[in-house]
């Protein structure tokens, strides 16, 4: 069985700067870390492996700038068994459709996969939408919110989809992509011998050529997205106080509900 | 730290590692594991997948190789955070010394590999209600029976006891001989006739279980005696010139980890009108305390790296790193109580931890007073003109 993990460089910490001209997050100020939510995708795989009979490999995949190569390193530590990182200076500005598009090229042509596991969103974006899209563009079945893996065969699995009042149980047919929840695992800490090999590994490299890319498709040029404004929304607080009796004020509460189309 | 001490890119890495089991695996449980009094199995587990259980184990034996330099900087990072969880750590590396510095190839093989991946703990048996600073006044016996040694006795507040897999143990073989006639030998738990004593309840390093060890017509294999009948002192002495170092640096890695307890709390506690740490009071003795921290850090690091040069005077340099250290770890912690004050009391702070955690590294693994013995004993041999 083989596994890509997709992985995403994020900025570390929450007070990460917005530029002001092109609206997009000041990266290169704060140190970048492996998504979180990542990290359970990396830790499900490693799982897989050691649990299957029959042979498997983990692939981890990310879209960044060079600098994410820590990140593919460091998921190197963890386990898994190569790194791919897709760069190219034709990517910047990319939003998630043009993101999913250039994933789905590389898994393409990394090729040979059974199973496509993500985190369920990015800590930065926060958007959740790369994994379904990337599903989408090469008409792989898609589960989000995956909390639990109950069955893996080779040609379908079974999981449980996390909802706000339970779960759903899911089947789908092989291969797939999921993105996973924090309840599935907890994520292992990189061991020594893992850094050390992580230190010494090859990232394989991919470029739009490589992965070959339409140009109309990424990059600034294949997103649709259009960022209008950044801003820290204010915080207010607006409190009306009802007068009268309890019966008067319940009256007055309604039809102020009702006027703000709450009711 | 606040000095560079030039660590490799390798040595970095086990500090980066070391540091995120504390931050990440200790930090949120180290309160409940010391009110509870919990020996901390999964921890140790998570160092053993982290690889950090044989750092100072030959590759050739399932280790890694490295050596009293790295396990100091590891001791540090665990004690910073929990130095009850450190010194469970640390007794298998005081455990595995006679092994590793005195045993026969075939019994290096037979324990080291799995001691390394930490699949097995070990734990280290000297001391007996009767004889603790006085080695030599041991009253463990142990006779040779055919192809065995007979072991009666009692070990008190042995480190891991209970917890470990493997003991190394210390007997007297031949009473007449007084020191020279100690022999350590291989004991494995379940051999009949070894039980364990009550688990003590401690001032500090709670988390760490420490218990009797009792021996009455204990059979272990003659091939389980290490070295040679009457090696048993020289095995003790020249494995604690490898681990004083490693318990200088959890007195260092206390008294960091107190430091900056201290400090983050005079940054926000305001009296007056103004946060604490703006006092020249306060100023003195948060200067005081890095300040000491620092020279008693560069003491033990240079401590570990004269034991792996196998340098001499490595029983003088150890016992200085480790009653200095822990010296200034006792005043440190102290010192944080009270800059925190009423707070620092408090149990729902971690500093008063700290400082129950700090007096241990001023007794155990030889008093500070002994320590100022070997060092004058040393010198009044050594230091002729």
């Amino acid at each position: 069985m083989k596994i890509i993990v997709l992985i995403k460089q994020v900025p570390e910490s929450n007070e990460v700067q917005v530029d002001p001209e092109t609206l997009t997050l000041k990266r290169d100020t704060v140190e970048g870390i492996i998504n979180p939510f990542d990290m359970y995708a990396i830790e499900e795989a490693l799982q897989i492996k050691e649990k299957n009979s029959e042979e498997t490999t983990v692939s981890a995949l990310s879209m960044g700038p060079p600098q994410a190569e820590s990140a593919l390193r460091e998921a190197l530590a963890m386990g898994v068994d190569e790194a791919w990182l897709v760069c190219d200076k034709k990517f910047a500005g990319s939003d998630t459709w043009a993101t999913s598009y250039t994933l789905a090229r590389a898994v393409e042509k990394i090729g040979d996969y059974d199973l496509i596991i993500a985190g369920k969103q990015a800590f930065d974006g926060d958007t959740a939408q790369v994994p379904p899209e990337m599903a989408e563009f090469i008409s792989l079945p898609f589960c989000g919110f995956v909390q639990n893996i109950e069955q893996l065969k080779s040609t379908f699995m079974v999981v449980d989809r996390m909802t706000e009042e339970g779960f759903n149980r899911v089947e789908l047919s092989l291969p797939a992509v999921i993105s996973v929840v924090k309840d599935i695992n907890v994520p292992r800490l990189p061991s020594l011998k893992g850094k050390i090999r992580a230190r010494k590994a090859t990232i394989k490299q991919l470029t739009a050529e490589d992965i070959e890319a339409e140009e109309e498709n990424i990059g600034i040029n294949g997103s649709p997205t259009q960022v209008v404004k950044v801003f820290t929304p204010e915080y207010s607080t607006d409190t009306e106080y009802l007068e009268g009796e309890a019966k008067e004020q319940v009256s007055t509460l309604i039809s102020k509900l009702q006027e703000a189309n709450i009711l | 730290m606040i000095m560079d001490y030039n660590l490799n890119e390798e040595q970095e890495e086990i500090v980066e590692i070391a540091r995120r089991v504390a931050e990440e695996r200790v930090k949120p449980v180290r309160a409940e594991l010391d009110e509870k009094e919990e020996f901390p199995t999964e921890i140790l587990n998570t160092l053993a997948q982290s690889d950090l259980m044989g750092i100072y184990i030959p590759e050739e034996y399932g280790g890694m190789g490295y050596g009293a330099f790295e396990l100091a900087l590891i001791m540090e990072e665990l004690s910073r955070v929990c130095a009850g969880v450190a010194v469970s750590y640390a007794a298998n590396a005081l455990g595995a010394y006679p092994i590793l510095l005195y045993a026969s190839e075939e019994q290096k093989q037979k324990y080291l590999p799995p001691i390394a991946s930490g699949e097995k703990l070990v734990a280290f048996g000297l001391t007996e209600p009767n004889a603790g600073s006085d080695v030599a006044a041991l009253e463990t016996t142990a006779y040779k029976d055919g192809d065995e040694y007979v072991l009666n006795g009692t070990k008190q507040w042995i480190t891991n006891g209970g917890e470990a897999d493997v003991y190394t143990v210390f007997a007297v073989t031949d009473k007449k001989k007084g020191a020279r006639g100690i022999s350590c030998f291989i004991v494995e738990k379940d051999t009949p006739g070894f039980t364990f004593g009550k688990k003590e309840k401690k001032l500090g390093i709670r988390c760490s279980a420490t218990r009797e060890l009792v021996f009455q017509d204990c059979r272990v294999p003659a091939e389980n005696l290490i070295r040679r009948p009457g090696a048993g002192f020289l095995i003790a002495m020249k494995t604690f010139e490898k681990s004083r170092p490693c318990i200088g640096a959890q007195a260092v890695g206390i008294a960091q980890g107190a430091l900056e307890e201290a400090v983050a709390f005079a940054r926000e506690r305001k009296q007056f009108g103004q946060e604490v740490i703006n006092f020249q009071a306060i100023q003195v003795m948060i200067a005081d305390m890095a300040t000491e921290i620092e020279a008693a850090r560069s003491l033990v690091l240079n401590a570990a790296k004269n034991v792996d040069a196998n340098a001499k005077n490595g029983d003088i340099s150890s016992s200085m790193a480790k009653s200095f250290a822990s010296d200034v770890s006792m005043k440190v912690t102290v010192d944080a109580v009270q800059i925190c004050g009423g707070s620092g009391y408090m149990r729902d702070y971690p500093v008063e931890k700290y400082m129950r955690d700090a007096k241990i590294t001023q007794i155990y693994e030889g008093t500070n007073q002994i320590m100022r013995n070997i060092i004058a004993l040393g010198l009044k041999k050594r230091l002729q003109s």
